[in-house]
């Protein structure tokens, strides 16, 4: 086996330049504040863009969870993405629940997703993971183009903009908030997972599953839960992504997307937070700047994807320095 | 129609679908025994081979027409361009990543897969395109069932086809060598088998059978379009892990079987053809977690 990366840092490789805490602090103050008056400075079409960008960030944090520190490769994770949007847009229309009582539940529907899709296939070679999961995505998109209580092909609409103590979260700069927050939060409990027992030990099953499970780890189990804990990034994504637009529809969750996700994950740095972001905000802003290309962009991000494997697997954001 | 009648038609349905599904399967298994990479481009070089049809179609269609003659050339001709494609992609792709870990490799395949998609979707516009053969809609009547000639020459053109692998891989000094290297790829070669080549004419293979199936359908169903391979090579991965992965009469086996499994599972109540991709997902979850080792797979050790 190559030698160990380092564990993944906040910074990646940026710590070369950003080697004291007083750097570090001083540029992510200045990301902060930025971020907290785009809407401001770049007027509402940016907003919306940038909310879509930090959408994604969620999104790519979750599946970077799984495919970056667990090592499993997911084909399917928009299905996690839709039963958080459908759960959240059925319940609040068809049976009038606040949006708030609906979040726990999409959360649970989509851990539940996680384990009866991971639980038995986990156990298997993981090919066959990234297989079962491009099916299943596929099943959650038919399921939801084919039953009643999804809304069939038109999907499901009106869905209405949550209050939070009085604050009625209605336009784009009130999502943008609501998403930033969200983002701030998943890149905070990444961070933070990454660092615990459970993120060293996914660290060396994707290192090497053997010697890890004669060192006592489950790998199953271990594997397991990152993928339901990407589930729960999925779900809450798709949840608010639902009260966002307030209409969804099944053509939102397709494999497109899911590679889009995966894109996302890959061409920052899997396994590095900041070059997950960074991968979001590419696969969000790059069709606005390559607008004139039309169908083409898409073939430029496959080859992109392509080269990257090839010649950086590691991704855009620099390499951290080897140990 | 009586229920004799819907299940002798629904048989043949199942078995032209399942030789779509077969001839794509067998590329998947292929590849995978001899270098354990699912190659997930393979639905896509199906798609790839179904344009490269047309075009050829239309290049032959001066001298040869657009009846049987010109349809089979096109067959043939699509299945040589398919074929050094796939190997092309192995050179460029694959080969420089077979040590390298297995989501890497998986991921290029994937990027692989995108690239052909959306390579054929610029040039084609993403349109859905004719694919306009004049095989004619004749067929015979056996017992009041009525069989399509064009389903006739589909199933036996892919029986010759799979005859054909089998007696290549089973008589053969390259299908010897074929064999030795999915058993051992290091022992094979120090036993004096050039691997590479060895890899190379599996990928060829393997692409010719998809690009030959990808000519039928566009001929048999007369329309193509960017993103056809990607349902069936999800079906074809089903079939090849039915059958049992890495074996070829497996993966003949196991596109028969889903081919059947999917035109009579439409036919029971509730299981309409709008869930007829979802059963098979299902079948292949099934299979997966029951019996990942398939009806005719060896069992196997190795995970990861």
């Amino acid at each position: 086996m190559a030698e160990l990366e380092p564990r993944p840092s906040a910074w990646g490789g940026l710590n070369r330049f950003l080697d004291t805490p007083a750097k570090r602090g001083l540029a992510l103050a200045a990301i902060v504040v930025v971020m907290a008056v785009a809407p401001m400075l770049f007027g509402p079409y940016a907003t919306v863009i940038l909310t879509n960008a930090l959408l994604y960030t969620i999104l790519a944090l979750g599946l970077n969870i799984v495919v970056g520190y667990a090592g499993l490769l997911d084909l399917g994770y928009a299905a996690f993405f839709a039963v958080g949007a459908y759960t959240v847009g059925i319940l609040t229309t068809t049976f009038g629940w606040n949006f708030w009582a609906t979040l726990p539940i999409a959360v649970l529907a989509a851990m539940l997703a996680g384990v009866i899709i991971g639980g038995p296939t986990l156990r298997l070679r993981s090919d066959y993971l990234a297989i079962v999961t491009l099916g299943f995505g596929e099943i959650v998109r038919i399921a939801a183009r084919n039953l009643k209580i999804t809304g069939a092909a038109s999907g499901i609409s009106g869905i209405e903009q949550p209050w939070l103590f009085g604050w009625h979260i209605a336009t784009p700069t009130d999502f943008y908030y609501v998403f930033l927050v969200l983002a701030i939060i998943g890149i905070l409990v990444s961070v933070r997972l990454a660092n615990s027992r459970l993120g060293r030990a996914w660290l060396y099953v994707r290192h090497d599953e053997d010697a890890a499970e004669a060192m006592g780890i489950d790998r199953v189990r271990v594997k397991l839960a990152a993928y339901v804990i990407g589930a729960i990034y999925g779900s809450i994504g798709g949840a608010f992504f639902a009260v966002n637009l307030g209409a969804i529809s099944p053509e939102s969750f397709s494999f497109k997307q899911s590679t889009l996700f995966l894109m996302a994950v890959i061409l920052g740095g899997m396994g590095k937070i900041p070059g997950v972001i960074l991968g979001a905000f590419v696969v969000v802003l790059a069709p606005e700047i390559l607008r004139d290309f039309g169908s083409f962009r898409y073939l430029i991000f496959a080859v992109g994807l392509l080269l990257i494997m090839l010649y950086r697997p590691s991704g855009i954001w620099p390499v951290g320095s080897k140990r | 129609m009586t229920l004799t009648a819907i299940l002798a038609q629904q048989l043949v349905n199942g078995l032209v679908l399942g030789s779509f599904y077969a001839l794509v399967a067998l590329g998947y298994t292929m590849v995978f025994g001899v270098v354990k990479l699912l190659n997930f481009a393979h639905g896509d070089l199906y798609m790839v081979g179904a344009f490269g049809g047309f075009l050829a179609l239309s290049l032959v269609s001066g001298f040869a027409g657009v009846g049987w003659l010109g349809v089979a050339l096109a067959i043939l001709l699509s299945m040589i361009a398919v074929g050094f494609l796939g190997v092309v992609i192995e050179r460029i792709a694959y080969a420089p990543m077979l040590k390298a870990p297995r989501l890497s490799i998986l991921i290029t395949a994937l990027a692989v897969s995108l690239v052909l998609q959306n390579g054929v979707l610029t040039l084609s516009n993403g349109q859905v395109m004719a694919f306009s053969s004049k095989l004619g809609f004749a067929g015979i009547d056996v017992f009041g069932l009525f069989i399509n000639y064009k389903q006739i020459a589909l199933a036996g053109t892919a029986a010759v086809l799979m005859l054909g692998l089998e007696f290549f891989i089973s008589r053969t000094q390259y299908g010897r060598a074929m064999r030795a290297v999915s058993v051992d790829k290091d022992m094979s070669e120090l036993m004096g088998i050039d691997v590479n080549r060895v890899i190379a004419l599996t990928f060829f293979i393997g692409s010719a059978l998809a690009a030959a199936a990808g000519t039928m359908a566009g001929a048999y169903y007369g329309s193509i379009w960017y993103f056809m391979g990607f349902l069936i090579g999800l079906k074809a991965f089903t079939a090849a892990v039915i059958g049992g992965i890495g074996s070829i009469p497996g993966a003949m086996l196991g596109g028969l079987t889903l081919g059947l499994l999917e035109s009579f599972g439409t036919q029971i109540p509730g299981i309409g053809s709008e869930w007829k991709d979802v059963f098979s997902f299902s079948v292949l979850i099934l299979v997966l977690v029951l019996k990942p080792t398939g009806l005719l797979g060896k069992s196997e050790q190795e995970r990861m």
